[in-house]
């Protein structure tokens, strides 16, 4: 058989979350804004400028050794509060098994950042997801189109200013309103008993 | 012999008429109105009837699972709930099938592509809009969804639920044949 | 004449189109693949044919409407969407599911890996050509969702485990058919095996394909048994257990090479171990409640409202005219239409047609309703008089209980302003929920990590190299689905 059947025992023992996010904030000292805590979870709310480097020494610590990125998503706060968007990476050791979570601040008027594809190769389809839903730009990306919308639809849903139900039938998706008016174009041919 | 001359009365075919099949010959049975027999192998009937016949024993559908209602069409298609009983094979290619199951949610973007499949069907062919997602648009009221494969297809039979289940669709698949078998002169080369 | 050999031999790539309707894409995937002869250069999959904004529909509902949403996403093994979405919530409320309802979720929630990995193993098998495995696998799992109908009175999109717990409590009859059930399937699996395991065909077409090493899939984000292929043993019921997860006893299958004969090993093992699970908590069911005690965050059972609404009571409800302000609210809210009077002049109610259903009652915000028991077909005096009179007991609680399930039910449950990410182990991977809370009933922003989007991404780095033939087994061996791919 291929296939082997494992008791699991931790081997590694991890650190704390506040440890995690002192060290960061340590190597790091002018990109951390705030570090917040609730229900046990520690997220470190940094500048986005120096992103790349953050994630690098994450990836690359021996004692930190976070190789798997869990998630990556992007959160709208318009009217909230400023800076209006946030990138948020939730990030997870399989190793030592510890996770922390940072949160990069993207504003509305330079809404980009650089990309962490050369550290984790996940985040491509991540980040295109995040650039398809909000608009945030991700610089050096190696594909950067929309993935889950069509390629030439316009505005970004998951923004809070864009209606959920979606845009008035005369500006919706022209490939839509093409099948409709298809459809109408040969009704005459169908066959009515 | 009984059933060799047949002789029609008086009427003659015309647009929207029944056509009466009045024979005087005996030991001829009447099974249903227009159809005759006479035992053990003779059948007279209508050629509406028997083309009608032919179509709704044997529907081909397109497969054509979009979402969770497929997972119940592929039920329906297993041996608990079967549908070759019926007739009811599943084509890959919309070229060789009679009609197409739209089993789950319509989105905008794939919109055009059920267009472009049921475009590719010869006629005679007929849609099934399964789930309510396929009827109306079901749970998801969003941007990205069409509310309803109606608005670009001519639906013939409607099957709700969410997923509906797989007795509903087999149902759905009764109706249609239901409505086979009142078609009238669909095979006419004038139309 | 070397011109002439190189204008023979010129070959070029070829742009073939695996479109979205296809038998064998297991829903609406779109692949463009660049092939050289029948070698795979590239591989670009297009998603997004199933987008159907779940996000964005999530962030206008309440916590509570949302959870059929999540059904929807993962829709072959929907119990355990419901889980990890309970599980996510309940941790972003603070409460805690009772042990007899956690021991619940964890038979469900293995009885849905199940279901999952005989759809997997049935379109697997069928999609490289075992078409008899297809038949084989439906028998069982139709057997599987007639067991989740005898609970819920669903079979594919149920939403029975509930925020604080489960909807309802399971019978002894359901117990005994499902321990029949754990019986039987040993044989089955057996069934399964003769039939592919040593089949030479088989073998030919997963041994090698789409082989990927530990490191390379950790960081291209894969998990589950697509993870523990390649011999990295993370299991999320082990790393972070929720549930009763720490109390059963399980192992988990590991593989060694990464490539998908050894998913498919790993899949077939986790048969026998979800089997395993479930007879150990059918044995240690704990009895108890099945709903947390939380007031603020669960839905009241509706008997403890009887008192005041079922309509077989002599009730009857007047309105103190005193207090009455006119402000029209019970009008409008009445269904009957039984409540008539001028703008701010106190309102009457017409007791002939009045229903006894209390929607006047909650919607009156200067609490101008008042509950005469005993007090139908009355007249208006009287009813005036008996209107005086003290409220029994029971029927004040019940019309606490009222006003609050109303609450609840509008506005929703408030949680607390916060942010969370919460994982579970679904039977394709890590299912991840990320809530960002503003203290309202509605999330603020909800985001779904679904496991089938990942793996979706890494399909081109499984394909590059292969034969055509050989994208058929990558797509089946990463068990996409694309509801949760596009959400």
């Amino acid at each position: 058989m291929a296939v082997r059947l494992i008791k699991m025992v931790p081997i590694h023992k991890g650190l704390e979350p506040t440890e995690i996010a002192e060290k960061i904030k340590e190597t790091f000292p002018d990109d951390v804004v705030e570090i917040t805590n609730f229900r046990d979870q520690v997220s470190v709310i940094v500048k986005k400028g120096r992103i790349l480097g953050i994630c690098k020494y994450l990836h690359d610590e021996p004692t930190l050794c976070f190789d798997h990125l869990q998630d990556l998503c992007g959160v709208d706060y318009h009217g909230k509060k400023e800076p209006r968007f946030e990138v948020v990476y939730n990030l997870y050791s399989v190793k030592y098994r510890h996770r922390i979570r940072i949160r990069a601040q993207v504003t509305a008027d330079d809404p980009s950042i650089k990309t962490v594809t050369s550290v984790w190769a996940g985040a491509d389809w991540h980040e295109r997801e995040c650039f398809d839903m909000f608009g945030i730009v991700f610089k050096e990306h190696p594909d950067l189109r929309r993935i889950l919308l069509p390629e030439d639809w316009e505005g970004h849903p998951l923004r809070k200013d864009y209606p959920l139900k979606g845009p008035e039938l005369e500006k919706d998706w022209p490939g839509f309103v093409e099948v409709l008016n298809r459809s109408k174009e040969l009704e005459e041919f169908v066959w009515k008993g | 012999m009984p059933g060799r001359k047949r002789h029609f009365s008086g009427i003659k075919l015309q647009q929207g008429a029944q056509m009466l099949i009045d024979t005087s010959a005996t030991g001829l049975i009447t099974v249903e109105e227009g159809t005759k027999i006479l035992p053990p192998n003779l059948i007279i009937t209508t050629l509406d009837k028997l083309i009608n016949w032919g179509r709704l024993s044997s529907i081909w559908p397109t497969t054509f699972g979009l979402a969770c209602c497929a997972i119940e069409m592929m039920a329906v298609g297993a041996s608990h709930y079967d549908f070759d009983r019926f007739g009811i094979i599943f084509r890959g290619s919309p070229r060789q099938s009679d009609c197409i199951i739209v089993a789950g949610t319509v989105t905008k973007k794939m919109a055009p592509v059920i267009r472009r499949v049921y475009d590719q069907i010869p006629e005679p062919r007929y849609v099934v809009a399964m789930g309510s997602c396929a009827c109306t648009g079901g749970v998801f009221r969003t941007y990205s969804t069409v509310q309803g494969c109606d608005t670009f297809l001519p639906v013939d039979v409607y099957v709700p639920g969410c997923p509906p289940r797989p007795e509903t669709l087999l149902e759905g698949m009764m109706k249609l044949q239901e409505k086979i078998r009142k078609e009238r002169a669909r095979w006419s080369p004038w139309r | 004449m070397e011109q002439q050999v190189e204008r023979i031999f010129e070959t070029r790539e070829l742009n073939v189109n695996m479109g979205p309707q296809h038998p064998a894409t297991h829903g609406v995937l779109r692949l463009v693949l660049d092939i050289d002869g029948e070698t795979i250069v590239k591989v670009t999959p297009y998603v997004g044919y199933l987008h159907r904004g779940i996000e964005k529909l999530g962030e206008s509902l309440t916590y509570f409407q949302a959870l059929p949403l999540t059904d929807r996403m993962d829709y072959i093994a929907s119990m355990s969407n419901n889980i990890g979405y309970c599980v996510a919530v309940e941790k972003l409320f603070d409460i805690e599911p009772p042990e007899r309802a956690k021991f619940i979720r964890t038979i469900v929630g293995e009885m849905s890996r199940i279901s999952n990995h005989l759809l997997w193993l049935a379109t697997h098998a069928l999609d490289i050509g075992a078409m008899t495995v297809f038949l084989y696998c439906f028998r069982e799992r139709e057997w599987i969702l007639e067991l989740f109908e005898k609970i819920c009175g669903a079979r594919l999109t149920v939403t029975y485990p509930r925020i604080g717990g489960v909807r309802n409590d399971l019978s002894q009859e359901f117990l005994d058919s499902l321990y029949k059930f754990t019986e039987e399937f040993p044989s089955r699996i057996l069934e399964y095996e003769t039939l592919i395991d040593q089949n030479r065909i088989w073998l030919k077409r997963t041994i090698g394909i789409g082989v990927i090493s530990a490191e390379e899939a950790i960081n291209w984000g894969l998990t589950g048994p697509t993870l523990r292929g390649s011999g990295v043993p993370y299991d999320i019921r082990k790393h972070m257990p929720y549930d009763a997860y720490d109390k059963v006893d399980f192992e988990v299958p590991v593989g060694i090479e990464g490539d998908t004969y050894d998913r498919y090993r790993c899949r077939m093992l986790e048969f026998r171990q979800s089997n395993n699970i479930i007879r150990q908590c059918i044995e240690k069911l704990p009895p108890g409640p099945v709903m947390a005690d939380a007031p603020k965050f669960t839905l009241h059972p509706k008997d403890a409202m009887f008192p005041v609404t079922h309509p077989t009571k002599e009730h009857a409800f007047y309105i103190d005219e005193k207090v009455c302000k006119g402000c029209g609210m019970c009008l409008r809210a009445c269904p009957a239409k039984a409540i008539f009077g001028e703008k701010k002049k106190p309102h009457k109610i017409k007791q002939e047609l009045c229903l006894s259903c209390a929607n006047c009652y909650v919607t009156c915000k200067f609490k101008s309703l008042k509950i005469v028991p005993g007090g139908k077909g009355l007249s208006d005096e009287k009813l005036a008089e008996l209107a005086k009179a003290p409220l029994p007991e029971e029927i004040k609680k019940a019309t606490e209980h009222l006003v609050e399930h109303f609450n609840f039910v509008k506005k929703g449950a408030r949680a607390p302003e916060g942010e969370l990410y919460v994982a579970t182990e679904v039977p394709k991977g890590e299912l991840g929920f990320y809530f960002v809370s503003d203290g309202s009933g509605k999330p603020y922003r909800m985001r779904l990590r679904s496991p089938s989007f990942i793996h979706a991404g890494a399909l081109p780095r499984l394909c590059v190299g292969h034969l055509v033939a050989d994208v058929i087994a990558n797509i089946g061996t990463i068990d996409l689905v694309l509801g949760e791919c596009d959400r």
